[in-house]
């Protein structure tokens, strides 16, 4: 057995070793599952989190599917910084491909340059106002956001089932749950001509910066930083803790709907009764990974995206579910929680010979 | 006469998932640990209670495996938030993103297959009796089990030395502590009994309420149980009012759908988490009341300064 | 010679970067009131739990009634007759008193007929608690009832008593001295645990002093003077108690509290009633009363933490404040050191140079346009540190690196040093070492003499005592009338904190 002694400081070094050694306990405990289901360990985590990144247009993939995973977990940093457990962001994402969705299907032949900006703001305010229904019923009701949020998660989705087997069907779409095709002007440019690559790619990065220096640098970033530490100490500052709610789920709650806006008419064209894999609570494990930390949700959003690029390709090539991206999700979280305990704690093994103190 | 008998017996079976599960929450939080993983629990119970009883035809086994694959996701909550001091809410987070992908990998060999499903119980007599023969005494033997589980809940905290001690740690876990009370041990009983619960809660899911495994047909209830807890404000009694409440929500969004009212079935669906935010919303109002009733330590990690 | 109840030898406690027991002796005879004394930090509370089984030492042998024994939990010490009154820590609100009580008998016999007995010994003791009320209604004092009950019915041989008057009025206090003298003449010991000189005079037969982990001296109280067991319990020898400072120069009213009347906000709190005060340039003014009177509240109304309603019910330089929040109140001159350092005056997770700006960014002109000035808030975080010479390797370090004493002082030093009108200090030396909390006297002594009004609440009356101008009493919500220091006896004091309302209140009609 073995006792945690407080280490008095916060190791630096073990803030950003943890996710490292929880990523490499993930790989050897996904390998034990894998032999224990009869599957080859190293050669199924090789296919899983490696020979994605050798595919072809492996690289551009992996950013079209982290671009989302960063957008929002930028804006989730933010609100778990300030303590605002904000969890459902998978419905601030929907809201955010319906409104902006919404735009480009009602703008179908418009050719103006400002249509694809009109449908990126419709997203951000479609996936902004979902979150500050959230805020409000917290700072008015008291209602606790986690469960919440994560209702209006579930809203949100049959709000999408309705809308495209509904009134927004496509009436030349033979029945299918979807909307007819966005314009291509609506769609938005490409970062380079006729790929995938819509320019979400470049927003994620960038706002992950620019969060990363509000939370650092600015008065704002310091009261939310307050407010989830010590909520007693910002009242004592005189930071309003409402306001910084408000805040903290419109800036989540918008990026979402960024993030949304982004996907749909970036890489799907049309909306869907199936338009994310569960970004949303991805976002939360990328978060997380990320140490809440603005730049540490960059590497943190690209390593989960490899996660559903890996169970395509474990599907593809070895025929598994790609249910695993899941479960390997699951445990990566797990193990970061449980590693995150040397940032704090020094594990001291007691009757175990050998063992380094 | 008949729609009436329906209802209320289908409200019952609606209800019963939701009790089980918010029963083992509400004893969880009882000692002030917040387990936001009971969806993922609850996955895990039903895949494995459907698997064990497709495979072994045996339901007695197959209710023990949904127990044991609950307090297994548990056990692993209780280590890294109660050993290992890791944050309680990112932590029941991972339990669902877990069991989510675990039970959609194990039960992708069981979409679309069945599986023996849970009895209704027949009493000579008595279940013969009109209209209160069907109302009480024609259930499956898990419905019962949940209203005696919820009384013998609310009996041991309230009555036993053990549930003061509970109810002692919820309150203030430093002073139990002080008093010689094993905070941690306690606990993790506590977190494995919830476990057992959603476990228990999943499988009914699979295994009576709609006997088949879908991938991720808990459908956002273990949610719900824990809205129920606070709900209830961690009165036992309030627990069984909340489910019924919820429950009926939850079947009778079913029920118009199958009437074929002119409105679209979507919103229909939408129906039980409209009105769990409702819900929520209406008894959050009155913070004084769940300040009173609310375990002081809730979420709240402890270590015994050694 | 009989055998001593409790003998400890060579006991030795290390903890991270802190041995706090170091090869400890202690000898407690049968029937005798034994005083542990100490300043905070000084190793006393370790050494309790240690006898209490709380914890374990890491060297060292106990000897209870002659025999080697290893106390493994508080159970055991119970077992073995060791009973326990804590200061923090140890009764659950939300639970009745018979509950509480019960949790402390680990023998399920010891439960039967709990209520009864529970009236019966409270009687017997002269200490009245009525077992089916919720601990959350009852004052301080009837809580330290409770616990002394739930010890009594276990027929203790030792009681140990932690800081039990730090909490009670002076009357009370003298009622527990009788319940203790009585218990030990019926065969009880007590290790009596203190820092109050006076009353351990009084009070205890035997004394064992601490310092710094370690005993300095062991001696009979009744034969030594008050400033003898001072300069043996504090290292550096004692610097004379200050000057009574010359009666101030009083300017204009610069603080003033018209009717301020608050509902608690929560079912545990004290509702303010009707507090009316006026502090002028220049003056101190001391609001003693013990804790949970409404101490908390009338910090958080002043401060702006809880808003008072009407604009005329807080004046701050003449202007109406009552309206206004913390950062409002700041704006026109006011500034706040809470009486919890953790978490409340200060994000102990966060540097020095945080911390600084978190209550000084706006007088202190630490940002620009929502930007943080990083370098002119690490000056002042080093002029802070250095003025007060605060102990620390720099602003970068974490507030929790700090002893409590150290960031006492640098909180103390944010407020002062930025020239407030008005400076509100609750418990402005609690759990400070004498060097800083002389330190911090002389900075609220300047600021006065600088032209502030300052406003001390303190429940340490040798505190209020010593620093203010004139005194006030807050029990149960109210104010009472303030009185110069000069007119102020301890005895009046005293009685208005045990909430008999002597003094006469001239309500004002407008």
């Amino acid at each position: 057995m073995f006792s945690l002694q407080p280490r008095g400081y916060v190791s630096q070094f073990w803030s950003w070793g943890s996710p490292i050694l929880a990523l490499l306990l993930t790989a050897a405990i996904a390998g034990a599952i894998f032999a224990f289901m009869g599957r080859p360990p190293l050669l199924t985590v090789y296919t899983f989190l490696i020979s994605p990144l050798f595919a072809p247009e492996g690289l551009a993939n992996l950013a079209i599917k982290a671009a989302p995973l960063i957008l929002m977990g930028v804006g989730l940093s933010l609100a778990y910084k300030a303590n605002v457990w904000n969890i459902g962001t998978e419905g601030q994402f929907t809201l955010g491909a319906i409104f902006g969705g919404g735009a480009a299907l009602a703008l179908p032949d418009a050719t103006s340059w400002a249509v694809f900006p009109a449908v990126l703001i419709a997203g951000i305010t479609g996936g902004m106002l979902y979150a500050l229904i959230v805020a409000w019923l917290r700072t008015a009701f008291n209602a606790n956001e986690i469960l919440t949020s994560l209702m209006l998660a579930y809203i949100a989705q049959y709000l999408l089932i309705y809308l495209v087997t509904g009134p927004w069907r496509d009436p030349m779409g033979f029945g299918y749950p979807q909307t007819a095709m966005f314009s291509d002007t609506a769609d938005g440019p490409r970062v380079i001509e006729a790929t995938n690559l819509h320019f979400g790619i470049i927003a994620a990065p960038v706002i992950a910066i620019l969060a990363w220096w509000i939370l650092g640098k600015t008065s704002f970033g310091f009261q939310l930083r307050v407010l989830g530490q010590a909520p007693r100490a910002a009242r004592f500052a005189g930071f309003s803790e409402n306001r910084l709610v408000w805040l903290s789920m419109a800036i989540s709650g918008g990026l979402a709907g960024l993030a949304g806006v982004f996907e749909v008419t970036g890489t799907q064209g049309q909306l869907t009764t199936t338009i994310s894999p569960g970004y949303g609570f991805t976002a939360i494990i990328v978060a997380f990974l990320g140490r809440l930390n603005p730049a540490g949700i960059i590497p943190a959003g690209l390593l989960l995206a490899l996660t559903y690029l890996g169970g395509d390709a474990a599907q593809i090539n070895l025929g598994m579910s790609n249910a695993i991206t899941g479960i390997f999700q699951g445990i990566l979280l797990f193990c970061l929680l449980g590693a995150d305990v040397l940032i704090l704690y020094r594990i001291k093994w007691r009757k175990s010979a050998g063992a380094r103190a | 006469m008949d729609i009436v008998i329906n209802l209320l017996v289908s409200v019952m079976a609606a209800s019963t998932p939701l009790l089980l599960a918010a029963t083992g929450e509400l004893v969880v939080e009882k000692v002030a640990v917040l387990n936001l993983g009971v969806e993922g629990m609850m996955l895990m119970g039903a895949i494995a209670g459907f698997a064990v009883a497709h495979e072994t035809g045996s339901l007695p086994l197959a209710l023990l495996a949904a127990i044991f694959a609950g307090m297994a996701l548990s056990l692993l909550f209780a280590f890294l938030t109660l050993t290992l001091q890791a944050n309680q809410t990112a932590t029941g987070l991972a339990l669902t993103i877990f069991g989510r992908g675990f039970s959609a990998l194990v039960g992708a060999g069981y979409v679309g297959i069945s599986a023996p499903t849970l009895p209704h119980i027949h009493i000579p007599v008595l279940s013969d009796i009109p209209v209160l023969g069907q109302i009480l005494f024609s259930y499956d033997p898990l419905i019962y089990l949940a209203l005696a589980l919820l009384a013998f809940v609310a009996w041991f905290l309230s009555k036993t030395h053990a549930g003061l001690i509970m109810r002692a740690i919820g309150d203030q876990h430093d002073a139990a502590h002080v008093l010689g009370y094993k905070v941690i041990r306690i606990r993790y009983l506590a977190v494995l009994f919830g476990g057992a619960m959603a476990g228990l809660a999943g499988a009914y899911m699979s295994l009576a309420y709609t006997p088949l495994w879908a991938q991720d047909m808990i459908a956002g209830r273990g949610w719900v149980a824990l809205a129920l807890v606070t709900f209830a404000a961690w009165r036992p009694f309030w627990l069984l009012i909340g489910a019924w409440l919820f429950g009926a929500m939850m079947y009778l969004s079913l029920y118009v759908q199958g009437l074929g009212v002119p409105v679209p079935s979507a919103f229909l669906s939408a129906v039980p988490y409209i009105g769990t935010v409702v819900v929520l919303v209406l008894i959050s109002r009155d913070s004084r009341r769940i300040r009173l009733h609310r375990p002081a330590m809730l979420g709240r990690a402890f270590q015994a300064g050694n | 010679m009989t055998t001593p109840l409790l003998q400890l030898n060579g006991i030795v406690k290390q903890y991270p970067g802190c041995l706090a027991n170091d090869h400890v002796d202690l000898t407690i005879d049968r029937h005798q009131i034994h005083a542990l004394l100490g300043e905070n930090g000084a190793g006393k509370s370790t050494l309790v739990k240690i006898i209490y089984g709380v914890v374990h030492p890491d060297e060292g042998s106990i000897l209870w009634q002659g025999e080697r024994v290893t106390i493994t939990s508080p159970a055991h010490a119970r077992r073995l007759g060791i009973g326990m009154v804590f200061q923090h820590f140890s009764l659950f609100e939300a639970l009745t008193v018979a509950e509480n009580i019960a949790l402390g008998l680990d023998n399920p016999k010891d439960r039967v007929n709990l209520r009864d007995r529970i009236i019966k010994i409270s009687a017997s003791y002269g200490l009245p608690v009525d077992p089916d009320r919720t601990v959350h209604d009852l004052s301080v004092g009837e809580r330290q009832r409770i616990e002394i009950v739930r010890c009594l019915l276990q027929n203790p041989k030792l009681l140990i008593m932690d800081e039990p008057t730090s909490v009670l009025t002076p009357k009370e206090a003298e009622t527990l001295f009788t319940t203790l003298r009585r218990l030990a003449s019926e065969g009880c010991s007590i290790l009596y645990i203190s820092h109050k000189l006076e009353e351990v005079r009084a009070l205890c037969e035997a004394a064992t002093i601490m310092r710094a982990g370690r005993v300095v001296a062991q001696c009979i109280p009744a034969e030594k003077t008050a400033r003898e067991l001072a300069s043996i319990m504090i290292s550096a020898d004692l610097k004379p108690a200050h000057e009574r400072r010359p009666a101030p120069t009083v300017g204009l009213p610069r603080l003033v509290l018209n009717k301020l009347t608050l509902r608690a906000t929560s079912e545990f709190g004290t509702s303010l009633k009707s507090i009316s005060l006026t502090v002028s340039g220049g003056e101190i003014v001391g609001i003693a009363g013990i804790a949970g009177n409404g101490q908390g509240e009338l910090m958080d109304a002043l401060s702006g933490e809880i808003l008072a309603g009407k604009p005329e019910t807080v004046l701050l330089d003449g202007k109406p404040a009552g309206h206004l929040g913390p950062y409002d109140r700041r704006k026109l001159g006011g500034c706040f050191v809470p009486e919890e350092r953790n978490g409340h005056g200060a994000v102990t997770t966060m540097s020095l140079s945080e911390n600084a700006y978190l209550s000084a960014h706006l007088r202190g002109a630490l940002s620009k346009l929502g930007v943080i000035n990083h370098r002119r808030t690490n000056t002042y975080a080093a002029s802070i540190i250095e003025r007060f010479d605060v102990r620390t390797t720099g602003p970068a370090a974490l507030a929790k690196s700090l002893s409590g004493g150290n960031l006492q002082k640098f909180l103390v030093g944010r407020e002062v040093m930025l020239d407030p009108a008005v400076l509100v200090i609750s418990q402005p030396t609690w759990g400070v070492d004498a060097g800083a909390a002389l330190a911090i006297h002389e900075a609220i002594i300047a600021l006065a003499a600088a032209g502030a009004a300052v406003v001390i609440i303190s429940q340490d009356l040798d505190e209020i005592f010593q620093l203010s101008d004139r005194i006030a009493v807050i029990a149960a919500g109210t104010l009472s009338e303030p009185v110069p220091v000069a007119e102020a006896s301890l005895e009046r004091i005293g009685l208005l904190m045990g909430g008999s309302h002597t003094a006469s209140e001239a309500p004002a009609h407008v």
